[in-house]
Formats: C-alpha cells, sequence, structure tokens
C-alpha cells in the first residue's frame, strides 16, 4: 500500500469510527435545512424559490464543521510531527486527508440533498442538477478549507477562526454554485457557464489547497 | 418478579432469552390479524384507497412519541434510582423510536403526494414530528460517540429529559408557526371522522406495532448487554496481558 | 555515514534556546543529549528532525541518500506517541510502517520485538502508558532508517522493556545507524557521548 493510500484509509477509517462519522455532517445538514422554514415560514413556493441556496449554504456549514478537527487532533497526538517527516511531499499527504474528509463528509451531503431538495419543494426534475452542483462544489469547500484548518493549527487558535479564516474564500464557490442549481431549475443552457465554472474553482483549490496548507503549516514550525 | 431482579443482567438474558419467541409470535399474529382487517376496512369518499396509509402512519406517530416517553423513564431510572439496566434501555430504544418516526415521516409524505400534490408541507404535525426526528437522532448521536458507554449514557439520559421538557414547548411552537402562516389549501389528514370500521383496525395495528417495538426493544437490550460485556473482556484481557511478563 | 551540526541557533518563542552548537555523530555512533529542563533538549531535537526552524548555522548529513532530507532518513520519538485510539494495534503500526516506507510484511516482526504482538487486535484506546510507549518503539524497528532521534525514550516503560530497548538500540548501532537520545538519565548505551545543554 502506497503512502497515499494508507493516510486515506487511515483518514477515513478515524472518521468512520469516531464520532458518528459520515451520518454526523449529513444530521448537520439536514438541521440547518430544517431550521430554514421555522425563519422563512413554510410557504413551498418562497421554499422553492430559496431551495438551492439554503442547501447550499447548508452544505457549506456542514463541510466546515469536520475541518475544525482535521489537523489538530493530529496535531495534538503528535502525529503530524510524523506525517511531515515521511517520504511523501506534505502537500500530497495533506491531498490524501483532503480527500478522505471530502469522501466522508462532502459526499454524504451530496447524496442526502436530494431529500433535502424534497422537502424544501425543489422542482424533481431540478433535484440531480442541485446535487450535481454539490458534487461539483464540495471538494472546493474542503480544499479551500484546508487552508483555514492549517492556519488555525499554525496559530494554535481554534473554533471560529477556521470559519472566520474559510468563509470569504468559498464565496465564488457558492455563487457559482447556486447560479447553476437555479438555472438548472429555470431549465436551458444558463446552467452551462456556472457549472463550468465551479467546476473549475473545485479543480483550481485541489491544487491551491494543499500547497497554501503545507506553507501553513511549515510557517506555523517554531 | 420485581424491577429489582432485573437489575442482573444475567438473570435478564435469561428472561429475554425465554419472553423474545413468544413476543415475536404474538407480533406476527397481530400483525397477521390488523393487516387483514386493514384491507378490509372501507374506502375514504375523498381519498380513496390511499387513506389505508393511515394504518401505518399513525401507529408509527403513536410509537415514535411513545418510545421518547420509553426513553424518559429510562433516563429517569439512570439518574435518579441508579437502575443498572435503565441505560441499556434507554440505548436500545433510542433507534427504535427514530425508525418508528421516520416511517411516520415517510408514510405522511407518501400519503401526501396523491392529496396534497408535493411530498412535502411544512404543515404543524409533519414538522413536530421531524423535530421529534431530530431531537432521536441528536441523542444516538451522543450515545453512539461516547467513547465511554457509562459517562454516554448519563449524558444522553440528561439530553433526553431536557427533550421531554421541550417537546411540548416545541410542539406549541410549531403549532402557533403554522397559524402565522396561512397555508394555501387547507390539509386534513385524518380524512372523515373516525368511525368503528377504521378505528378497530387501526387500534389492532397499533398493537402490533407495540408488540414489534417490544421485541426489537428487548432483543436490542439483549444486544446492547451482550456488546458491554465484550468491550469488558477486550480490557481485561489488555490488562493481563499487560500484567504477564512478556 | 557522518551528521554534523556546525553553530546552530535555535529561537523559539521569541528568546535563544541555544546557539553556537557544534556537534558531529559518526555512523554507528550515540550522543545523549543532557541538561535541566528547559535547557532546549527537545528543541534540538526537533531540529534535527526538521521540525523546528534552523535560526543559524547548518545541518549536514553526509554520507546518505543524496536526494533526501535529513527528516525523511530519520526517525523521531518525541513525548506523544502518535496513536490513534480508534485503530487497533496492527494498524496503528501498519499505517506508519506504509506511510514512512517501510514494508508490510515488517509488522508482525516489529510488534514481536516489542512484545505486543499478542496485543494486536486490540484498540489502542485498551493500551497503557507503556504499551502505547512500546507501540511507537515498534515503529523504529519496522521501518529503516539511519538516524534515531529519541526524545526521552524509557520515560513510562518499565525495566525489562528499557532492556529491550537497549538491545534494539544495540542492533542499529551495530548495523552502522546514528542515535542522538535526549535523557535525563542512562538509557543502557555503553559509555556514549555526551552533549550537555544549557551551560
Amino acid at each position: 500500500m502506497t503512502a497515499f493510500t494508507a493516510l486515506l484509509a487511515r483518514d477515513m477509517r478515524i472518521a468512520i469510527r469516531v464520532g458518528g462519522g459520515a451520518l454526523m455532517g449529513a444530521l448537520f445538514f439536514l438541521i440547518v435545512v430544517t431550521m430554514m422554514p421555522f425563519a422563512v415560514g413554510p410557504d413551498l413556493n418562497l421554499l422553492a424559490r430559496i431551495g438551492p441556496a439554503i442547501l447550499w449554504l447548508g452544505a457549506l456549514l456542514a463541510s466546515l464543521l469536520a475541518l475544525d478537527r482535521l489537523f489538530a487532533t493530529d496535531h495534538e497526538d503528535g502525529s503530524l510531527d510524523l506525517l511531515m517527516m515521511g517520504r511523501m511531499p506534505l502537500e500530497l499527504a495533506i491531498a490524501g486527508k483532503g480527500l478522505a474528509h471530502w469522501l466522508t463528509t462532502g459526499l454524504p451531503l451530496v447524496v442526502i440533498s436530494p431529500v433535502l431538495g424534497l422537502m424544501l419543494n425543489v422542482e424533481l426534475k431540478a433535484l440531480g442538477a442541485v446535487a450535481l452542483t454539490l458534487a461539483a462544489g464540495t471538494p472546493a469547500l474542503t480544499f479551500i478549507g484546508l487552508i483555514g484548518a492549517a492556519l488555525s493549527v499554525a496559530l494554535r487558535r481554534g473554533g471560529l477562526l477556521l470559519a472566520v479564516l474559510v468563509l470569504p474564500l468559498t464565496i465564488p464557490v457558492l455563487i457559482f454554485g447556486v447560479a447553476a442549481a437555479n438555472a438548472a431549475i429555470l431549465g436551458g443552457a444558463a446552467f452551462g457557464p456556472p457549472f463550468t465554472i465551479l467546476c473549475a474553482l473545485s479543480l483550481a483549490s485541489l491544487v491551491i489547497g494543499p500547497f497554501a496548507a503545507a506553507a501553513a503549516l511549515r510557517f506555523g514550525l517554531e | 418478579m420485581a424491577l429489582i431482579d432485573l437489575a442482573n443482567p444475567t438473570r435478564f438474558l435469561r428472561l429475554v432469552d425465554r419472553v423474545l419467541p413468544w413476543l415475536a409470535a404474538a407480533t406476527l399474529i397481530v400483525f397477521a390479524f390488523g393487516l387483514f382487517q386493514a384491507m378490509h376496512a372501507p374506502d375514504d369518499y375523498q381519498q380513496g384507497a390511499t387513506v389505508k396509509i393511515m394504518f401505518l402512519h399513525v401507529p408509527a406517530a403513536w410509537l415514535g412519541m411513545m418510545g421518547w416517553t420509553l426513553m424518559s423513564a429510562a433516563a429517569l431510572g439512570t439518574l435518579v434510582w441508579r437502575h443498572p439496566l435503565a441505560d441499556v434501555a434507554g440505548k436500545a430504544a433510542a433507534p427504535l423510536g427514530a425508525a418508528f418516526t421516520f416511517i411516520c415521516l415517510v408514510t405522511g409524505s407518501l400519503w401526501g403526494r396523491p392529496t396534497w400534490g408535493t411530498y412535502w408541507v411544512w404543515d404543524a404535525r409533519l414538522t413536530s414530528m421531524l423535530v421529534l426526528l431530530l431531537l432521536y437522532l441528536g441523542v444516538i448521536a451522543l450515545y453512539w460517540t461516547a467513547e465511554d458507554p457509562n459517562r454516554g449514557s448519563r449524558a444522553a439520559a440528561v439530553l433526553t429529559l431536557v427533550g421531554a421538557l421541550n417537546l411540548p414547548i416545541i410542539k406549541f411552537s410549531v403549532d402557533w408557526w403554522n397559524t402565522l402562516h396561512q397555508p394555501a389549501s387547507i390539509l386534513r389528514m385524518g380524512g372523515s371522522a373516525i368511525d368503528n370500521s377504521i378505528l378497530i383496525p387501526l387500534l389492532t395495528m397499533a398493537v402490533a406495532f407495540t408488540l414489534l417495538f417490544f421485541t426489537l426493544h428487548l432483543a436490542a437490550m439483549r444486544n446492547e448487554i451482550l456488546r458491554r460485556r465484550v468491550r469488558t473482556m477486550q480490557m481485561m484481557q489488555a490488562q493481563a496481558l499487560a500484567e504477564a511478563a512478556t | 555515514m557522518q551528521l554534523s551540526a556546525e553553530n546552530l541557533t535555535c529561537e523559539r518563542g521569541g528568546r535563544t534556546v541555544f546557539s553556537g552548537l557544534s556537534f558531529t555523530v559518526a555512523g554507528g555512533e550515540a550522543l545523549t543529549i543532557t541538561g535541566r529542563n528547559g535547557a532546549g533538549k527537545s528543541s534540538l531535537l526537533r531540529m534535527l528532525a526538521g521540525l523546528v526552524r534552523v535560526a543559524d548555522g547548518r545541518l549536514v548529513l553526509s554520507g546518505g541518500e543524496a536526494e533526501a532530507t535529513i527528516a525523511e532518513q530519520a526517525h523521531y520519538l518525541g513525548h506523544q506517541d502518535a496513536l490513534k485510539s480508534s485503530l487497533s494495534v496492527r494498524e496503528n503500526l501498519a499505517f506508519w510502517t506504509a506511510y514512512l516506507g517501510g514494508a508490510a510484511e515488517a509488522v508482525p516482526a516489529a510488534l514481536e520485538a516489542v512484545g505486543l504482538a499478542p496485543l494486536a487486535s486490540l484498540p489502542a484506546a485498551y493500551l497503557s502508558a507503556g504499551q502505547r510507549r512500546r507501540l511507537s518503539i515498534a515503529r523504529l524497528v519496522a521501518v529503516r532508517r539511519p538516524i534515531w532521534l529519541l526524545d526521552e525514550p524509557t520515560s513510562a516503560l518499565d525495566v525489562q522493556s528499557q532492556d529491550r530497548l537497549a538491545g534494539l538500540m544495540q542492533t542499529h548501532l551495530a548495523g552502522g545507524g546514528i542515535i542522538v537520545a535526549a535523557t535525563h538519565g542512562p538509557i543502557g548505551l555503553a559509555a556514549p557521548r555526551e552533549l550537555r545543554l544549557g551551560q
């Protein structure tokens, strides 16, 4: 087993065994989406119109949750030291951790988004498209989040710092994600451009995220 | 047999082994009876045969709420009387209550589709059930993420009681929230007035569901006791190996 | 193989922990670092492991792999054990073996060498402090790296485990390896050279 797959397997195994694993993020997503109608009212037409936005915000917040502990647990038990002494470049190791995070947190969000879309009266034909935009966009949320997670470990600060650092960086992903989802509901060719930009953002984050996070971790070395 | 006698896990396990087959058989019989009655019940003049989803939906709702009541009693047993099996009872009841609440929501959704045209509306009853499901999932998360079962059970017991106190408040708020926003159409889930031809199958199904709940509950309690024994044995093994000269 | 430090300076939290430190360690040799608490023993080891920035001075490894850094050719045994409680003993060791470039076949022998073979399937959460330490040491056995950086390696170990560790260290030195160990007392090496910090 290569170092990359070993790290990926380990992180996924831990995520699944500890703290409810994949389901916790999905549960939080469900709760956030449930709370929206309490705030805006049960008018189905209104909910249908803002449904994609609610789904995207919920996915964003749920993704952010598990990121907090991504590097912190390794830092606390001394694993981070050893991860930096491997043969594999640190950037690749971080990408592995990011992939594990997306598979155990982001992907479940994508999977249950159709059910939640149903509750928000999103049209059936659009449910698949909304899930597709989430599938394309949640990797970006994870990999941009890596940067914040690394910075908060490097600076020895936890909690809301991560959210404060990461959320502004995810604004483009949110904009194009919701735009693509709305375009899917209205139908027609308007889906293409925002969706491709969303994919581009995700692909760019796959590279920028690990490099920036590795730099942050090294910078945090005393 | 006094309740305190059941406090001994081994005796409890023996009791479960004796009682469970009978309970399971009774469940099957009453279910067969109830389904037969349900199939022969008259159709609703408005909704047709779909009204028969009620025979699943309403008992599931009752059991969802009964589950939380059972968990609250177990929580009191854990925190106040420190009955040894109370936390096992609570932990075993949580997924069952959640499952029945989930069945209630799904059947309600399927029932609503031909009636309302959508799979989901945010009406007071369904929404209350949804919040109940979220509370269940929260307690389950608490039980399963605690590394030490004893500490996790006490935390879950506290959350259960807080939830029990909160549920009437939540129900009231959700009802009030629903009246603030006039729904597009008046939704009635009860159908026409309940008369005997509907009531009797409904009650039979409710009894069947309750028997099912307790069958599964006892089996789940047995599983949990055995699971804890495995954990204890693993810990003893680790201890023994640590002390033995290697 | 030779590890040489020239004029090393370390700064942590704004203050200079040590400066102008120079030493060499050759293959087959052991160096113990002693000194009072806060003198910089751990910082020096972490600097050798590449985990602390070299503020001034040079660290040179000659005779090792040309393209690899010192960190990639060293094992670091710090105060923490780098173990995950939710994984079993075997899974923990297998992960580090794979990550650090060792062979999977080496895992059972490494567990045997530290006496943890009977506990292989047990979740790491059930281990005592001494057993966790031994599992960390197993990592050094499972993956061959020439340099061992040990920070108080005998802490939490009972006498038998300390003897076992001493045996492993002797084997490592006999094979041409380098050991740099920070310690408060003797760790079972026959007359190692000593570097005293904090004077």
